[in-house]
């Protein structure tokens, strides 16, 4: 029996600092026949905003008054005004934080797709996630992630980091019988058992000559252990005092753009950042949201310099599992809304451009009212990528986002270069 | 000894876990260390007896603890089935009993959870009415009471389910309660419901474990938790509203919502392919609008729109939302009157009991006996469970209206459940390990919080199973490079004494290796021989034989 046969699951995976988990075994027959390479070394990296991140705030619709009617103490200045946005097309600007990304924007590379989303209109996060990440929005039961039914239909290049999940939890939207690495920064240099040489020898003559389930799934985890902890090895030492800034994205942009950079056989990586639920002071152009945009804009622009050359063949996508309400509360915040604005980073991407169809912030216009519409479907964006990316072909996209159909007008078909 | 979240709580908590610990030490069952080297000479002689004991305490409980399988050999395996199905019979450790009857999140109401727990009461000691107007460290404050509240509600249920699992002497139970704990999963992170997950295993799941599964249905269906994590407590006629003269209703009240009738038929009862229709899904969801919470929706959904239960304003209705073990409560305005047609059935738009007889089609259907008894066949016997065996089961089950006890004494008498092909087949699930480990070693846990971690890090994080279809229980879910390689962490430091959770009592060898059921002339067996004592724990906990049951 192939080991493929019987180990397809990745659940969890990390040990210590790294461990990768299968060395990516989701069967694939056209490289098997000889005939892969056709996404070759085309990558996708997905950064996900739990919480529901602020998109009114992020790209900012600076020329419309009602985003200033609706947001009297916490919309973002005007360009030119203190802590203004930056201008992007004369109708929308950036979050002045996000500096450190301009230089993409004008380089064409970073694309934002305004009023997108979630078609579900639930607002609860819990619910909204789990449909943003199994890709099936209003199906409860989805049984794996997006993610990895991309990596299912991906040519295998059986890379044990063919595919790295950043933290110790493997997050629904990788879960499924793919295999997925797993890179947990904040572990960073702890030692695992496995390089003990008494204790991985002894562990090593219980499972290596087995031939089931179990001793295939020893083997490859110990290869994984120790290719990545190879590949990092380097890195470690460079960073400071040899750990890995803790729960910090700029160091770890930095970190994940080499390990993309080494490894040519990395095709999707994931990472989740927290706190972007902000019902309470979330500030305009300074303040917390400011805060947690400023991290993410310069590990951002740290990845995309850490992928060096293969920021061309790369893809980054940042997603929120629905925006915010258009008015601010009475607590200088904002509430759980409905539409948001996807992020669209990478060499590939036509840049330069919010897409999307803008309809304002006039309440007529907006979804119960209240919330930005969801004009576009991030399932779109996912497909767009999925084929004029890497590749896929339709019955490919239908088998990764099963129970939609394309609308007959897409927004971002010209996104992909 | 275990250690709580830091605060007014510890003190009490340890002394009650220091109770725990010399419970178990006086325990009668347990027989601690008297059987050395001569018993598992039995064990490598290949004795039957002593194979189907270990075999009988992996399956219908959570593995043996040291001395359990010569009580089982004494007993007769029959007799020990006999009892397990009859957990009452079983004497349990009052320090058990104890840790629940002092854990609030187990014990109180839904509605007592919410004044207790909830944002409300959290709200009222800092003196605020309003959060919009308190200062900003006043809602900082608040902000971090929530929060303590929400790990004091995980660290109580964690560690009950755990302490439980581990020394119950109820072992059937336990396990049954996963299971049905998993098959009318509930997730913890979803809302209020982190607040009710506790109240609604103590008693929509536990008290019916080996009882009626209609019963089950019953208790599931109108608990808070379940209503709030389906969201059928939202579900709400489309039809105008009656009393109510300009049909004033919340968002969230705005129509119908599918979400748990659709659930109920596709997982809790008939299963995916159980020939339902989307017309019956409708159908059913109609049948259970206005099935909600307590003091809530009801009589204020015009007032009140907010999560707040305030009780005060809840009149003669507040004592019951208090007292109701549930939390449920129908409010008939909000139900659809009108007659339905579910299941090729014509159900009259009465109301409340629409529900009810709703249930007995559902539990009566024969769609519903097979879906049951495969799951239950699949969790004891094999990944695959043989055909024969769930048709069996299922007859049971269709004969005796449901009867979970009289299906699985067809199950344990079954020569399935006995086969050869059947032992040592099934690869544990991350909590299946660490509690078996727990047992083998005749472990006392200090703390659960890194045990509770470690499940987390393993993906099956207790009481979090985000999705309404709960845990798989195959290996399939499970084996994966990984997570192998964390177990063997985890054995590693839970056999040299260095974990910070758990202290091993129990390291003998040659007792350890006969629990774990690892033959001497075994390449595993060979290489604990031949290595070094310290290390001698950790390979038992750390071998494939032990990754299996």
């Amino acid at each position: 029996m192939d080991r493929r046969e019987f180990l397809k699951t990745s659940a969890v995976v990390s040990l210590s600092c790294l461990v990768p988990g299968l060395s990516g075994w989701a069967y694939s027959p056209a490289v098997a026949a000889g005939g892969g390479g056709k996404s070759g070394s085309r990558k996708l990296i997905v950064v996900f905003l739990r919480g529901a991140a602020d998109g009114l705030n992020i790209v900012v619709p600076y020329a419309d008054q009602d985003y200033y009617r609706a947001r009297p103490t916490i919309a973002v200045n005007q360009p030119g005004k203190p802590d203004g946005c930056i201008d992007l097309d004369g109708t929308f600007g950036l979050h002045p934080v996000l500096k450190p990304l301009v230089s993409r924007w004008k380089e064409g590379s970073l694309a934002f797709i305004h009023a997108s989303g979630s078609p579900d209109a639930t607002r609860s996060h819990f619910d909204a996630q789990d449909y943003m990440e199994s890709g099936r929005p209003g199906v409860k039961t989805a049984s794996s992630g997006w993610l990895n039914r991309m990596l299912q239909i991906l040519p295998d290049n059986h890379s044990p980091i063919r595919a790295i999940n950043v933290g110790s939890t493997m997050p629904r939207i990788l879960q499924g019988p793919a295999s997925v690495a797993s890179y947990e920064p904040k572990r960073g240099g702890r030692p695992s058992v496995m390089d003990r040489p008494f204790v991985a020898s002894a562990f090593a003559g219980m499972y290596e000559g087995r031939k089931d389930a179990l001793g295939e799934a020893f083997r490859e985890g110990v290869e994984g252990h120790n290719t990545l902890k190879e590949k990092l090895a380097e890195e470690m030492i460079a960073a400071d005092k040899g750990a890995p800034n803790v729960g910090n994205f700029k160091g770890f942009g930095q970190q994940l753009g080499s390990i993309f950079g080494k490894d040519r056989n990395t095709q999707i990586a994931f990472l989740a950042l927290g706190g972007w639920d902000t019902h309470v002071n979330q500030g305009a152009g300074r303040g917390q949201l400011a805060n947690k945009l400023s991290v993410l804009g310069q590990g951002l622009a740290d990845l995309a310099n850490g992928l060096g050359s293969q920021y061309k063949d790369t893809v980054i996508m940042v997603v929120s599992e629905f925006g915010r309400t258009v008015k601010e509360n009475g607590n200088g915040g904002t509430d759980h809304g409905h539409g948001n604005v996807i992020w669209m980073m990478g060499g590939p991407v036509r840049g330069g451009k919010v897409y999307g169809d803008w309809r304002g912030l006039d309440e007529k216009n907006l979804f119960e009212g209240r919330d930005l519409p969801v004009v576009v479907d991030f399932r779109e964006v996912i497909a767009t990528v999925a084929s004029n990316h890497l590749n896929l072909s339709s019955q490919e996209v239908a088998r990764l986002l099963p129970g939609y159909a394309l609308p007959s007008r897409k927004h971002t078909s010209d996104i992909i270069v | 000894m275990i250690i709580g979240p830091s605060g007014s709580r510890q003190l009490s908590r340890r002394s009650l876990a220091r109770a725990l610990f010399m419970a178990f030490l006086l325990f009668p069952m347990v027989c601690g260390p008297g059987m050395a080297g001569g018993e598992s000479a039995n064990a490598e002689a290949g004795n039957s007896a002593r194979d189907r004991a270990r075999h009988l305490l992996n399956r219908i409980a959570y593995g043996p603890r040291p001395g359990e399988i010569d009580m089982v050999v004494r007993k007769g395996t029959a007799r020990y089935i006999a009892e397990q199905l009859e957990p009452a019979s079983i004497k349990q450790p009052p320090a058990l009993e104890q840790l629940v009857a002092k854990s609030p999140a187990l014990t109180m109401t839904p509605g007592q959870l919410f004044m207790n727990y909830g944002r409300k009461p959290v709200m009222l000691a800092a003196g605020l009415k309003n959060e919009a107007t308190a200062s900003k460290e006043a809602r900082e404050n608040i902000q971090k009471q929530i929060r303590q509240n929400y790990m004091t509600m995980y660290q109580q249920i964690t560690d009950a389910r755990l302490m439980r699992a581990v020394y119950s002497p109820r072992q059937l139970e336990e396990v049954l309660t996963e299971f049905w704990f998993n098959h009318f999963n509930v997730s913890f992170d979803k809302g209020l419901d982190h607040i009710w997950v506790g109240a609604y295993e103590e008693s929509a799941i536990r008290p019916h474990v080996l009882g009626k599964f209609r019963d089950l249905l019953n208790s599931t269906s109108h608990h808070a938790a379940m209503l709030f994590y389906l969201d059928n407590w939202q579900n709400t006629t489309d039809k105008p509203l009656k009393n109510n003269n300009n049909d004033k209703r919340p968002g969230r009240f705005s129509g119908i919502n599918e979400n748990y009738a659709r659930e109920l038929m596709e997982l809790h009862t008939l299963g995916v392919d159980g020939g339902y229709s989307q017309a019956d899904v409708v159908a059913l969801a109609r049948i259970l609008t206005g099935h909600g919470l307590v003091n809530r929706g009801g009589a204020r959904m015009n007032i009140n729109t907010n999560m707040n239960m305030n009780m005060n304003r809840a009149g003669s209705g507040s004592q019951n939302a208090l007292t109701s073990v549930s939390g449920y409560q129908f409010d008939r305005r909000r139900h659809d009157f009108s007659d339905k047609q579910f299941l090729g059935t014509v159900i009259k738009g009465e109301g409340q009991g629409e529900l009810d007889k709703a249930l007995d089609l559902l539990a009566r259907h024969p769609a519903t006996a097979r879906h049951i008894s495969f799951k239950l066949a699949q969790y004891f016997v094999s990944d695959k469970p043989p055909q024969a065996l769930v048709e069996r089961m299922a007859a049971k089950f269709r004969s005796t209206d449901g009867d979970i006890k009289e299906v699985l004494k067809v199950l344990f008498a079954s020569k399935e459940f006995w086969d050869g092909s059947a032992v040592a087949s099934k690869y544990k699930s991350p909590y299946r390990y660490v509690v078996s480990s727990l047992r083998a070693t005749d472990s006392v846990v200090k703390q659960s919080r890194p045990i509770i971690g470690f499940l987390q890090i393993q993906g099956m994080p207790l009481y979090k199973c985000l999705t309404p279809d709960g845990y798989k229980y195959t290996e399939e879910a499970w084996l994966n490079p990984g997570g192998l390689l964390q177990r063997i962490e985890f054995a590693t430091a839970l056999g040299s004494g260095r974990h910070q959770a758990a202290r091993p009592r129990q390291t003998g060898t040659e007792l350890l290796v006969d629990i774990a059921g690892i033959a001497g002339a075994s390449k595993t067996g060979q290489v604990i021989t031949n290595s070094h004592e310290r290390l001698k724990t950790a390979l038992v906990l750390g071998s494939p034989e032990f990754m299996m049951y």
